[in-house]
């Protein structure tokens, strides 16, 4: 065994330290990025849905970064959670506005755009610019709202590998989500294991428990109860209390205790008072200003969509999950955060047992993180790390992947 | 990473643990530390290899040298995998800090063909002088800690390791005791810090 804290990586209290390992180089931004979007299952073709229900014209907004090599074979897939979409790194030039994954995408970064190339795109029944409820229903001539089928994270794969097909690249070298994105990445490993040489999965589960569902319903309650809601079709007045509430209720469950505390404690915001029982404290306001945020960027429906793709999601569809990931060749890393009580370490480490049940070649790793779920957005230091060389390693065995 | 080239200048017990192992076995290694000796065994042996360790420091030295492991407790480390999925489980200066020591040892001849195990001699030379003149808790280079901060649960001699193996029918089918930089056959017990076995049911 090895003592603590001699060589490796220097923490500072668990916080970021916001130093660089990078062997490479300076760290760098991708710089002024724009969403592409390919269009695909024009008619009579469609998308045949895991429910059997089929849907098209589709359309998938997505952005890459870096450069594809001679041979294709550096392309990474980055999946992304609940809220997020295509723009994973550099700037939008109309609202300056950064990637969501932009601490670990760009040049000397973890996913090190000199290296590869990267390819985020937004999910199906996205609110992003991917087909989704919001889309105009072709046969109506109006927004699909409630007439949008159910999706699950598998369908959201099949559409990831069609534009895949469309960027003509056959094997990615992996794919890398957390969260929900997480489960994206077991979905390619379960669905198109030949498409790809890797998969980093990072603070996930196989299949939501009892809580995280509950979660969910709650949020999904929330836009419901909302009068403004009226059944899925409110053009033009959303219902943006109940969104909002269902925001507030995530961004609970993404932070810890610690965090919380340390970021908020008791304090209050004086003089600000939003209702006549609040008392203004910082912990309040934060969710207040958390949820009039988000209903400027995210749609109602979707958030109904994608939170029910996620609780119906099983990876192993009720077998057990080492008979799913048997004969896998590809390499995986798991990545845990201590502190995430929205997707416990507990499940990661039953994805990690199932590795080794089948024989999967798997790194797991548990990090010491006081942010919660939050911490696969900020622990960037660890996560780097740990990516950086994953990736290396697959590089250097591609030619047997 | 400092990389030897000398092969005298390996870790002793690393020298012996190489000599063991033939090339391409399959190796699970718990309690692997920074991956140290998995690394050997994959330059020198061709070996298919996967390490369990509990320190999230250690795991990054791990990753960084390109092993596959994982983070977590060796007494957790074993359960879950296939009978007979490895040719070797190496507990390498782990032996005596795993709590439920039968139950690792069956899990580890479970898993693996054969087990490696390497443990301090508690019975060394200096550890009974310690205890039998100053009447102190042995601290020596192969029980480097003190009594409050050790991570070691259990305190066994070479002795005590044989007649474990006789009691429950384990075959030793080699053994190195080491002191030092060399192999110790003169009263092992005695003189050894270090014993190593390979054993087999």
């Amino acid at each position: 065994m090895v003592k603590k804290g001699t060589v490796g990586i220097a923490r500072d209290g668990g916080r970021r330290t916001g130093a660089s390992h990078s062997p490479i180089g300076a760290q760098g931004s991708v710089g002024e990025v724009a969403t592409r979007f390919h269009q695909f299952a024009h008619p009579p073709g469609t998308l045949v849905l895991e429910s059997g229900q089929s849907l098209g014209p589709v359309e998938v907004a997505y952005e890459t970064y870096g450069g594809l090599n001679a041979e294709k074979s550096n392309a990474i897939m980055i999946l992304h959670a609940l809220t997020g979409d295509a723009h994973a790194a550099g700037i939008h030039e109309a609202d300056g506005r950064l990637g969501w994954w932009d601490a670990m995408i760009g040049p000397g970064k973890a996913f090190d755009t000199e290296r590869y190339c990267i390819i985020c795109s937004n999910v199906l029944g996205g609110c992003k610019g991917t087909t989704g409820p919001v889309s105009v229903n072709p046969r109506t001539g109006r927004v699909y709202a409630m007439d949008f089928p159910l999706i699950t994270i598998g369908d959201m794969v099949a559409v990831q590998r069609r534009l895949l097909d469309h960027l003509g690249i056959d094997r990615l070298l992996a794919v890398a989500g957390g969260s929900m994105g997480g489960m994206q990445a077991l979905e390619w490993l379960r669905a198109f294991p030949e498409r790809l040489c890797g998969a980093v999965v990072i603070a996930t589960a196989a299949k939501h428990s009892p809580q995280q569902i509950a979660f969910n319903e709650v949020g999904r309650q929330a836009i419901m109860a909302d009068p403004d809601w009226r059944e899925g079709h409110y053009d033009g007045q959303p219902p943006s209390k109940g969104l909002a509430l269902a925001r507030m209720i995530g961004h609970i469950t993404y932070m810890s205790e610690a965090s919380m505390s340390e970021k908020f404690g008791r304090r209050i915001q004086a003089p600000h008072q939003s209702h006549k029982f609040s008392n203004g404290f910082e912990v309040e306001e934060y969710l207040h200003h958390k949820g009039r945020r988000f209903v400027e960027r995210f749609d109602a429906n979707s958030y109904l969509y994608i939170t029910h793709a996620m609780d119906s999601y099983d990876f192993s569809r009720g077998e057990d999950m080492h008979r799913a990931l048997a004969g896998l060749t590809q390499k995986v890393m798991l990545i845990a955060f201590r502190s995430d009580w929205l997707y416990p370490v507990a499940q990661s480490r039953e994805i990690a047992r199932a590795c080794k049940a089948a024989g999967v070649d798997a790194t797991y790793c548990e990090i010491d993180s006081d942010y919660g779920h939050d911490a696969f957005l900020l622990e960037v230091e660890q996560e780097s790390h740990l990516i950086r060389h994953f990736l290396q390693g697959l590089e250097a065995a591609r030619g047997t992947c | 990473m400092q990389r030897r080239k000398d092969p005298d200048a390996l870790r002793p017990d690393h020298r012996i643990i190489l000599e063991w192992i033939p090339p391409g076995a399959a190796v699970l290694d718990l309690g692997c530390g920074d991956g140290a000796l998995l690394d050997l065994l994959v330059r020198r042996k061709g070996a298919r290899v996967q390490g369990v360790e509990i320190d999230e420091q250690a795991i990054y030295r791990c990753v960084a040298r390109g092993l596959s492991v994982f983070h977590e407790d060796i007494d957790d480390g074993l359960s879950g995998y296939r009978d007979r999925s490895f040719d070797y489980v190496i507990l390498n200066q782990s032996l005596q800090q795993v709590r439920r020591v039968d139950e690792v040892l069956r899990e580890a001849l479970r898993v693996g063909h054969r087990a490696i195990l390497g443990f301090p001699n508690f019975a060394h030379y200096r550890a009974r002088c310690q205890l039998f003149f100053l009447g102190r808790t042995p601290v020596t280079p192969a029980l480097p800690y003190e009594w409050h901060d050790t991570p070691n649960l259990h305190f066994l001699s070479i002795k005590d390791f044989k007649a474990y193996c006789r009691q429950r029918s384990i075959r030793i089918e080699r053994d190195a005791c080491i002191a030092g930089k060399h192999k110790v056959t003169f009263f092992p017990n005695l003189f050894a810090g270090l014993g190593l076995f390979l054993i087999s049911t």
